[in-house]
This record gives C-alpha cells, sequence and structure tokens, in this order.
C-alpha cells in the first residue's frame, strides 16, 4: 500500500486576532501549525498503511523551506518518507498551479494507491486543490469524507453531502479529501517520536526536480490573480441592550418587530 | 530564475508600511530597506500600500482573444423535486453581470427527467437553458457531470461560469476547472464586472481578509458562490427559455464511484437551515438542560431554523447538519440569534454573512459581540423565554 498524503503549512487562524483601531490583522506571535484538515489525512493514513499490513506513506508540502516543520510533524505522525516542495518559482500559485505542481511531484515519486489531502486549507479556505489534483492525475475523487475503510482493492468511504451523508465506493487508486469528524482530537507526537522523525528520509525539490515548465507554475503559471487584499468592512460596535428580561424582551420584539419578523 | 517580486531599492525609503500591510509576515526592513522573504505569497498586499510604487511583482502577459467567449451560464443545482434556491440566487447575480457585458444568461440543467425545471429557470433569468438529461445522471456522480459539462464550455465558449458553492458545487467546480485548464475563484461573496472582467472577492484565513481576484486572461472566468449572500430575483411570471438539448454520451463504464448508501440527517420536509431567513443559534451553554427546546420555540416564533455551535454536535444535542462553521455549514440569514457561543473564529466564519446578529451572552467580553447588531449580557434561559413571550404577545396570541 503506497499513500501520498498532501500537507500544508497555515497560520494558526484561530490565533489570528483584528486591532479593534485599524481594522487590521495582528500576526505577531501567530504560530504556523499543519492544516488541521491535513493532520487527520495523516493519522487516517497511517491507519490504512497498518490495516493494509504495511506499506509506505509519502507526505508532500509545497511552502517555503519553513514548511518542513509541517513534515517533521507527518513524519512524526508515523509518514515515512517526506517531500517538501520548495523554490521561489513555486510561489504566488493559485489552486491551479498548486495542483499542478503537486501532481508532478507525486507522478515523480512513484505510482500510489491512495492520495489522501485535507478538504481545505484554513488560510484560503478553498475546498479545490484535493478535486483539481484528482483531475490532474486522472483518478477518482471522493471529497469531504470523514470516516473511510478499505475492502480488498477498494475504499469505503463515508462522504458528507448538503443532505446527510453517503457511503460510496471506488476502486484503488483514488484521492480522499478529509473533514475532521467531530470527535477527532489531533494527536500531539511525543519528543521521542520527533527526534526519530527527524532521522527519516526528507528531500527538498524543487522545479528542475519535478521536471517542471517554469512557465507554467507559480504565479506564471496561475490563472487567477490577487489584486487586493483587505480588511472586510468592520461592523459597528453592538447596540447593548440593558434592563430586566422584560425590558430586554420588549426592546428586542421592537426591533424584530421593526424589521418584519413576525 | 529571477524572484517575480522585486523591490526598487532606489525608490523605497524604508517607511514600513509593507510590513504592516503584509498578511504573512513576510517582509521586514533591513538597513532601512523592505526586504522580502520565501514567506511571500504573492498577494500584492505590499504593493498597494507603498507610497512610492517600490514594489513590482511580475506577472504573465499573454494576448489572446478573449471576445470569442460569450454569456454568463449558471450550473443549476437540482434537489428534492425542484431547483434549488441557490441555483436562483445565482440567476439574479448572472442578470445583473449579463446585462452589464450585453450578454445572455444561461442555465446548464442537468439530471434525469429535469427538463420541466426550465421554465422556472427562465422566470428566474435564464434566456437559454442547456438540458443534459440521462437516466445515470439522476444522481451526481463528479466523473459524469465534468465530463458533460467541461464538453458543454469547450463547444460553446462561455465568458463566465458560475456554480453554488455547496458541498456538491465545491466538488464538481474544480474537477470541472481542471479538466478544461482553467482558473476557478471558491466561494465568492461579491462578483461585479470591472474593465470587462469579472472581479470576484472572497473572504481568506477565516474571514479575517477579503480578497479581489480577475482572472486576466482566460475564459471562461469560474466562480464558486456562497449560497444565501445573493439575493433571489423576483421571478417574472410567464418567462421562457430557449432549450439547447445537450447529446449525453456516458455508460455505466465510466461510473468510477459507486453509491452504496444514503442517509439524509436534515429534517424530511423540514426546512434546510442554509435556506432559513431567521437561525437560532445555541451553543455550549444552549447544552444544559432544557437549553434547545427554548431556542427551538423562539425559532418557532419567527419562523426560523434552530443552528448550533460545534460543541452541541459533539455533545450530541444536534446533528452535524447544522453545525454552522468551518466544519458545517455557512449560513447567512436576514436574522441570527446566537445564544451561550463565544465567538470561535471556526463558528463565527460560518455566520458572518448574516444581516442582522443578536447576541445572548452571560459573558460582557465575549468575542461574539464584535459580530453582533445588538448584544445582550444575560443569561439565555431567562432572555430568550422573555422574547418568545413578549413575541407571541404582540401576535395576539
Ligand atoms: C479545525 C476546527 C474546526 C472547527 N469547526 C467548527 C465549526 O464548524 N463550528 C463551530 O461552532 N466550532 C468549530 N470549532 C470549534 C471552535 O473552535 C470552538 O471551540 C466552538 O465554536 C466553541 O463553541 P461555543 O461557543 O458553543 O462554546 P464555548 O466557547 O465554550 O462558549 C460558550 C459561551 O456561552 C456563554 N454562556 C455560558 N452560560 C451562558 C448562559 N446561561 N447564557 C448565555 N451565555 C452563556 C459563555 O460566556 C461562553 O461565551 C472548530 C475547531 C477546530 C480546531
Amino acid at each position: 500500500m503506497r499513500i501520498a498524503v498532501c500537507v500544508k503549512q497555515v497560520p494558526d487562524t484561530t490565533e489570528v486576532k483584528v486591532d479593534p483601531r485599524t481594522g487590521t490583522l495582528i500576526r505577531e506571535g501567530v504560530p504556523s501549525i499543519i492544516n488541521p484538515f491535513d493532520q487527520y489525512a495523516v493519522e487516517e493514513a497511517v491507519r490504512l498503511r497498518d490495516a493494509a499490513g504495511g506499506g509506505e506513506i509519502v507526505a508532500i508540502s509545497m511552502g517555503p523551506p519553513q514548511a518542513r516543520s509541517v513534515l517533521i510533524h507527518s513524519l512524526a505522525l508515523g509518514a515515512d518518507r517526506g517531500i517538501l516542495l520548495s523554490d521561489r518559482g513555486f510561489a504566488g500559485a493559485d489552486t491551479w498551479a498548486t495542483a499542478l505542481t503537486l501532481a508532478l511531484a507525486i507522478k515523480k515519486a512513484g505510482e500510489f494507491d491512495l492520495v489522501l489531502c485535507g478538504m481545505q486549507a484554513i488560510d484560503g479556505d478553498t475546498a479545490q486543490v484535493g478535486p483539481e489534483l484528482a483531475q490532474l492525475l486522472g483518478i477518482p475523487q471522493i471529497t469531504c469524507v470523514d470516516k473511510v475503510d478499505l475492502d480488498g482493492k477498494k475504499v469505503v468511504a463515508r462522504k458528507l453531502v448538503d443532505e446527510g451523508f453517503e457511503v460510496l465506493e471506488a476502486k484503488m487508486p483514488v484521492l480522499l479529501t478529509f473533514m475532521t469528524p467531530s470527535d477527532f482530537v489531533p494527536s500531539n507526537p511525543p519528543f521521542s517520536k520527533i527526534s526519530k522523525a527527524q532521522k527519516k528520509p526528507l528531500e527538498t525539490w524543487g522545479i528542475k526536480e519535478v521536471d517542471g515548465d517554469p512557465e507554467k507554475l507559480g504565479l506564471k503559471g496561475s490563472f487567477t490573480t490577487v489584486t487586493k487584499v483587505y480588511s472586510p468592512p468592520r461592523r459597528e460596535k453592538a447596540v447593548m441592550l440593558e434592563g430586566s428580561p422584560e425590558e430586554i424582551a420588549r426592546k428586542l420584539a421592537d426591533i424584530l418587530g421593526k424589521e418584519g419578523f413576525f | 530564475m529571477a524572484d517575480p517580486i522585486q523591490v526598487d531599492l532606489e525608490k523605497c525609503t524604508g517607511c514600513g508600511l509593507c510590513v504592516k500591510a503584509c498578511p504573512f509576515d513576510a517582509v521586514t526592513v533591513v538597513d532601512k530597506k523592505a526586504a522580502i522573504d520565501e514567506r511571500c505569497v504573492l498577494c500584492s498586499a505590499c504593493v498597494q500600500a507603498c507610497p512610492t510604487e517600490a514594489i513590482r511583482i511580475e506577472r504573465r502577459e499573454v494576448k489572446v482573444d478573449l471576445s470569442a467567449y460569450r454569456d454568463v451560464w449558471v450550473f443549476a443545482e437540482v434537489g428534492e423535486g425542484c431547483a434549488k434556491g441557490v441555483s436562483f440566487e445565482l440567476l439574479g447575480k448572472a442578470s445583473e453581470l449579463a446585462k452589464e457585458l450585453k450578454q445572455q444568461v444561461c442555465a446548464v440543467l442537468l439530471g434525469h427527467e429535469v427538463r420541466r425545471y426550465a421554465d422556472i429557470l427562465a422566470e428566474n433569468g435564464a434566456g437559454r437553458v442547456f438540458v443534459a438529461e440521462h437516466e445515470l445522471l439522476a444522481r451526481y456522480n463528479t466523473d459524469l457531470y465534468s465530463t458533460v459539462i467541461s464538453g458543454l464550455i469547450m463547444k460553446h465558449r462561455p465568458n463566465i461560469v458560475l456554480f453554488p458553492a455547496t458541498k456538491l458545487g465545491r466538488d464538481l467546480a474544480p474537477r470541472v476547472a481542471a479538466t478544461v485548464g482553467l482558473g476557478l475563484t471558491a466561494d465568492c461573496t461579491g462578483l461585479s464586472i470591472h474593465d470587462g472582467m469579472l472581479l470576484q472577492t472572497r473572504p481568506a484565513f477565516g474571514g479575517n481578509i477579503m480578497a479581489d481576484i480577475l482572472c486576466p486572461h482566460t475564459r471562461p472566468q469560474m466562480a464558486t458562490v456562497r449560497p444565501n449572500v445573493m439575493p433571489k430575483p423576483v421571478p417574472r411570471r410567464g418567462m421562457k427559455a430557449g432549450i439547447v438539448d445537450v447529446p449525453v454520451k456516458i455508460d455505466q463504464k465510466s461510473i468510477r464511484v459507486h453509491v452504496k448508501e444514503q442517509v439524509k440527517t436534515c429534517a424530511v420536509g423540514g426546512k434546510k437551515i442554509e435556506e432559513s431567513d431567521v437561525v437560532v443559534a445555541g451553543g455550549r451553554a444552549a447544552c444544559e438542560g432544557d437549553g434547545f427546546e427554548v431556542l427551538q420555540k423562539l425559532a418557532d416564533e419567527l419562523n426560523g431554523v434552530v443552528g448550533a455551535s460545534r460543541v452541541a454536535i459533539d455533545m450530541n444535542r444536534k446533528p452535524k447538519s447544522v453545525q454552522v462553521g468551518q466544519s458545517g455549514i455557512t449560513v447567512s440569514p436576514k436574522l441570527y440569534v446566537v445564544c451561550g457561543v463565544s465567538g470561535a473564529i471556526q463558528h463565527t466564519v460560518g455566520m458572518r454573512g448574516s444581516k442582522l446578529v443578536v447576541a445572548v451572552n452571560t459573558d460582557p467580553g465575549a468575542t461574539i459581540f464584535e459580530f453582533s447588531q445588538y448584544g445582550i449580557v444575560g443569561d439565555l434561559f431567562q432572555v430568550i423565554p422573555a422574547l418568545t413571550a413578549e413575541i407571541r404577545k404582540r401576535k395576539g396570541r
């Protein structure tokens, strides 16, 4: 069983606060973490590899040299090998160029039975890279999976859909994107595992190593262009309603009545 | 390879505005000059912030004839026995865009025996409806839907294609984008025409920043659009659309993913939370005692639906289908009454599009108040029943 898992380093958006005066992001001291959905994908990869009686998990991350730390984290969680895709020529990639870079790297790294991704990254929230990667690899996809099991050469996955959920079956190779189930508690590898992880193979690949065309990757290969980033229009400070519950209820009923809610 | 972002050291005054503007902490001032490190994702925030135009990003310049691409398409998602409400929202927006471009609105309708929905799509703004019918399309399948839509796009060359940012739309649209080799912008909350191009606005960083995105060199311009953000158009009764029958060549063999079981967790026949005008949401505090029943009574008076923070799902008080937030659903109702929810970003990212927010929380410092127009520092078990009673009284019962 060979499994590729795509992981991304993201700023911990829970820690991102907005400056109440200027409305801009306060980034100071915001830690970089592994995207939580990707952490679940790595833990599932480990479980599936072991259930299949062994194999190899290759964790792949595209990002700046600092992203190495999420690969170390993935190796500590049980991945066998890490590939860091880091090159200034990869920078500025939109989801298409990101998927293309990952596809080149995965093809270069050999044949895989499963390609696993997080459903989306918490900084961009696009949920596009997984399906785009599946198409570029020419394999089927099952997105928004919260449970998965193996059945011989098939996977059986529980996918969350707008109306509830579906149980789907597909022959491998297949790409899955994971949504964390609500009872998921991410494991925190102990120091001993982290120091063992440091000894596992971890390579850095650039444009040359993935046989990429610099015109087709990174910013140059991107179809979409961010023209502006700005703080969302801020709401006026909340008007606080005070008094006894009955007084508050009357004030609130005035407001809701005027807006036509009843 | 030369770095695509360059600082002109002669123009740079070392003022540091770029350092403040960078959302990725990639800019520092070294020796009174801006320096950009590898954390840079080329988002261009520094370029805009720079008062002396000292920072430049080299982009791809391609000249292709884009005028051959015409019309604004909407993928019409079909629910149980009807086109979904979000399809009408998209048609409303598409009509606005098409009017400005002097082009036509087309709906793309896939399924089995779905032709009967063409009229309602026409009444909501579609001038033409592409109808692709096949037994195998009765149920959504990524590969089949993507194959049919990609084929249509390549044949008819639309200018813009919009998909709903539902779970289905977000599974389908990127697959189509990668099939035809095009850009795609996710989960847009704003769309307009800017210099003849589609200006796409979307939140990022858990809603902490907004980004404007263009797709300058390729067509069609494609986006998924967040449900419940765009207003539904007023239907024009009796309107008819030109129907284009789409030949569908697929067979059982093209199905690679098979459905073994389907389970609906949303109340059957009940109103869906994403489509409700009023949502009364409860958090950890509502998990105590009969908290959610208290909220349900208010929701009933307001013809609304009860939602929840993740804690309530973890504690088995509410089903996953009503979880609002990052790992749940996004709602943008006209009224969001939120009780006993602290306001963690994973929750607020799913509700910040709501028009009017009223928060009830015992903690005067709770973050949720920063996302509300009206705040009440108080106990939901006192405030909500009092409000429900007051509304009943005013309704004359
Ligand atoms: C990857 C990831 C994804 C997540 N996705 C989601 C998501 O989709 N949706 C989501 O909601 N969360 C999500 N979370 C969890 C999120 O971070 C918060 O933990 C969660 O939203 C907190 O729920 P809460 O506000 O109900 O509870 P708490 O944070 O415990 O807040 C309870 C609030 O109730 C107030 N209170 C107490 N008693 C009363 C009373 N009697 N009357 C009124 N107020 C009272 C308290 O002052 C407090 O503010 C996610 C977390 C992670 C890591």
